[in-house]
């Protein structure tokens, strides 16, 4: 379109970068407002959650929550004391912190432990097995979901949180072991052969020389992994009775959703601070992790 | 690997095994579970609405994703925007279930869904002032739906009494007053229409005490071909008047739009409407996932393959359909393939934004697997081989995964 203006019959130098530049504005503008308003729609239903979850329990079934932006005074933190004076809650949120910080932590150290093997290790059948466990990766959980339910209340792992650290370890380390296998594998070999000539054990290579340079990769999986563990409904469903994360809890109370709308909503917005602080402080790994990776 | 095994493999296996075995898990069945998945109508409408997921969305993300990719790519607040538009991808499938279900709630004042289209529906179409009537006397005829109009005709320099009964008290508008009865006006057709119903009995027919005038209400004069030759509105006091008339006879009625109903919002939860509705609150968590993807493979096109494409004279379409499209496909593969796995799989948001009641009319087969199994059925059996037919269809794509994989190798 640039191409299309009089390029030798513009009066001065001045006026042509003047009209260009409109031009350009003009033509851009239109695409910027409306891609503000499509970003401001998009926030519009987190931030629906949010003033829902301030509305008082009389103002529920009358009102919705953009009436708090006419109306400041609707807004009340009554919800939230009321969230955190509910046993069951606190509870279930210490659950979900407790499951994902294990189910983040115990699949990062076997995945690396694992890459770095598949990565620079020699043993036989070792290509193989990696496309195995590649492949792996797509295989749905519902596959597992009923005989290790069976074996969890044979071994009596049913119902706890370490039942379904395993769980999510298991599942998780397929994706983890393919990114770090794949991140280490660009780690210069001269490198490790420099640190084995002087004498280093593999473990030490593997403590003080792979792990600190893979730090970027684990912090992505980390992300991944953590947020992944976090926002389970389904595991922590079908494994867990007492023992509940913040999703089952809420999930139990769905069921009378017009009744529950405070706890619910109140809850369902805790639930997501965390994931989504984590995401905003390190959106950048996520990224990262999501392109290298973009099959979990 | 041990873990794996104990988790991954060995359980696929069972579920396998398992699959061939009747709920109680002692008697071999051969393919009866699978006979059920195929021939039962709950599971049935889980594949078909399965099947409309796997149509619909994969496409419907990516080619968000690559719009939206393609307009930021110029904006100064990529950055920014991408965030917003990704943000919703760090939220669990499930709480954004409960967003999505709050905005989807029927009645307007609650539903910001609703809220918006009962917006622009009562401004195009306005609201009556009465969402409902009966005539109080045979004088006249019709209903709401067609609007009332008096038996006999009027001449002008009479009056037109319009008696409405059936309201309820609170459909009354504020404003309404005292019905008065006009004076009547040679040349001229006066009338009232007033709440003729006074608690405690009251003469139909007549206009009296504590009897109310019906404001807002749209009279119609027509003449005798049934032409329309004048429209007024009542007033507080429910009196309307069409002045300067020619003699002859005329009929006067009230217009149906008075008593047009306000937009009551549509069931999205309803059966209906419900796999939509989810697959919208779908598309808004994964569109970030597309936008980024495809904005990062965008970031990698030489810029000067473009601009030489753009020098040469070719519009931006051109550019954007024979350039940027073919030289993304792989990328939009990825973001593609992505979504058709996840979608196969596809359970927490349903559960969330489906109310009980038309989780039936939901479901999908990630779901019905859950249910048969851990819903209160606790069919094993029929459970394995839901979750076997899922695999099913999820290894076509595992196998191009893995060769895809391999060539990378």
């Amino acid at each position: 379109m640039d191409s299309t203006l009089p390029v030798g019959k513009a009066p001065t130098a001045l006026g042509r970068g003047l009209a260009a530049r409109v031009f350009r504005i003009a033509r851009v503008l239109p695409i910027q407002v409306g891609l503000a308003a499509v970003a401001v729609l998009w926030m519009l239903p987190t931030v629906g959650l949010l003033l829902t979850s301030l509305l008082a329990r009389d103002d529920f079934n009358s009102i919705g929550w953009w009436k708090i932006f006419t109306e400041p005074s609707l807004a009340t933190f009554e919800n939230y004391r009321a969230l955190f004076a509910n046993h069951a809650i606190t509870s279930s949120l210490v659950t979900t912190t407790v499951v994902a910080v294990g189910g983040t932590i115990l699949p990062l150290l076997i995945a690396a432990a694992g890459a770095y093997a598949f990565a620079w290790l020699d043993f036989p059948g070792r290509d193989w097995l990696f496309v195995g466990l590649v492949g792996l990766m797509v295989v749905p959980v519902q596959m597992a979901l009923i005989p290790i339910f069976q074996l969890y209340n044979v071994t009596g792992l049913f119902d706890t949180a370490a039942g379904l650290i395993l769980f999510h370890t298991a599942f998780g380390l397929p994706f983890a072991t393919f990114l770090l296998r794949n991140y280490m594998i660009g780690i210069p070999g001269e490198l490790l052969d420099a640190a084995r000539i002087d004498g280093a054990s593999e473990l030490r290579v593997f403590l003080w020389l792979i792990l600190p340079l893979a730090k970027p990769a684990l912090a992505s999986l980390a992300v991944f992994q953590f947020l992944w563990v976090w926002n389970d409904l389904l595991v922590a469903l079908v494994f867990g009775r007492r023992t509940q994360p913040i999703t089952v809890a809420i999930f139990t109370q769905l069921s009378q959703f017009d009744a529950n709308i405070a706890i619910i909503s109140t809850g369902a917005f805790v639930s997501l601070v965390v994931p989504l602080t984590v995401f905003l402080a390190f959106q950048r790994y996520f990224v990262r992790g999501l392109l290298a990776g973009a099959v979990k | 690997m041990i873990s794996v095994g104990i988790w991954i493999v060995y359980p696929a296996i069972r579920t396998f095994a398992r699959s061939f075995f009747d709920r109680s898990g002692t008697d071999f069945v051969w393919f009866d579970n699978y006979r059920t998945v195929f021939t039962s109508s709950t599971l049935l409408t889980a594949i078909k609405n399965n099947a409309i997921w796997v149509g619909v969305v994969p496409a419907l993300v990516t080619s968000i994703g690559l719009v939206l990719a393609v307009l930021t790519e110029r904006v100064r607040f990529a950055v920014a925007f991408r965030i917003a538009i990704f943000m919703p991808m760090a939220i669990s499938l499930f709480a954004a279930g409960v967003i999505w279900r709050i905005e989807y709630d029927q009645a307007p004042e609650r539903g910001a869904i609703n809220a918006v289209i009962a917006g622009v529906h009562d401004a195009i179409v306005p609201p009556g002032a009465l969402p409902s009537a009966l005539p109080s006397t045979t004088a006249l005829a019709g209903s709401p739906r067609q609007g009332f109009v008096l038996r006999t005709p009027t001449e002008p320099g009479e009056l037109a009494l319009l008696g409405l009964t059936g309201i309820l008290p609170q459909d009354v508008a504020r404003s309404a007053k005292q019905a008065t009865l006009p004076q009547p006006q040679p040349g001229a057709i006066a009338g009232v229409a007033w709440r003729d119903f006074r608690p405690g009995g009251g003469t139909s027919g007549v206009v009296e005490r504590e009897e109310l005038g019906l404001p807002g209400l749209t009279v119609e004069l027509r003449d005798r071909a049934g032409r329309k030759v004048g429209t007024t509105s009542t007033g507080a006091n429910g009196t309307f008047r069409f002045p300067k008339l020619e003699s002859g006879e005329y009929e006067v009625a009230i217009g149906a739009a008075s008593f047009r109903q306000p937009f009551g919002g549509l069931s999205w939860l309803g059966p209906k409407l419900i796999t939509p509705a989810v697959i919208a609150a779908y598309t808004w968590i994964w569109a970030g996932f597309a936008l980024v993807i495809i904005a990062a493979g965008l970031a990698a096109i030489p810029r000067d393959l473009l601009d030489a494409a753009r020098t040469d004279g070719a519009t931006e379409w051109q550019v954007f359909r024979r350039i940027t499209v073919p030289l993304l496909a792989p990328v939009l593969t990825v973001v593609f393939v992505t979504m058709l796995i996840n979608v196969l799989k596809v359970f927490d948001i349903i559960l969330a934004v489906a109310p009980d009641s038309v989780q039936a009319d939901a479901n999908v087969i990630a779901l019905a697997m859950w249910r048969a199994s851990f819903g209160g059925v606790n069919d094993f059996g029929l459970g394995s081989a839901i979750a076997v037919v899922l695999f099913l269809m999820v290894v076509p794509i595992l196998a191009l995964n893995v060769r895809r994989f391999r060539r990378e190798l």
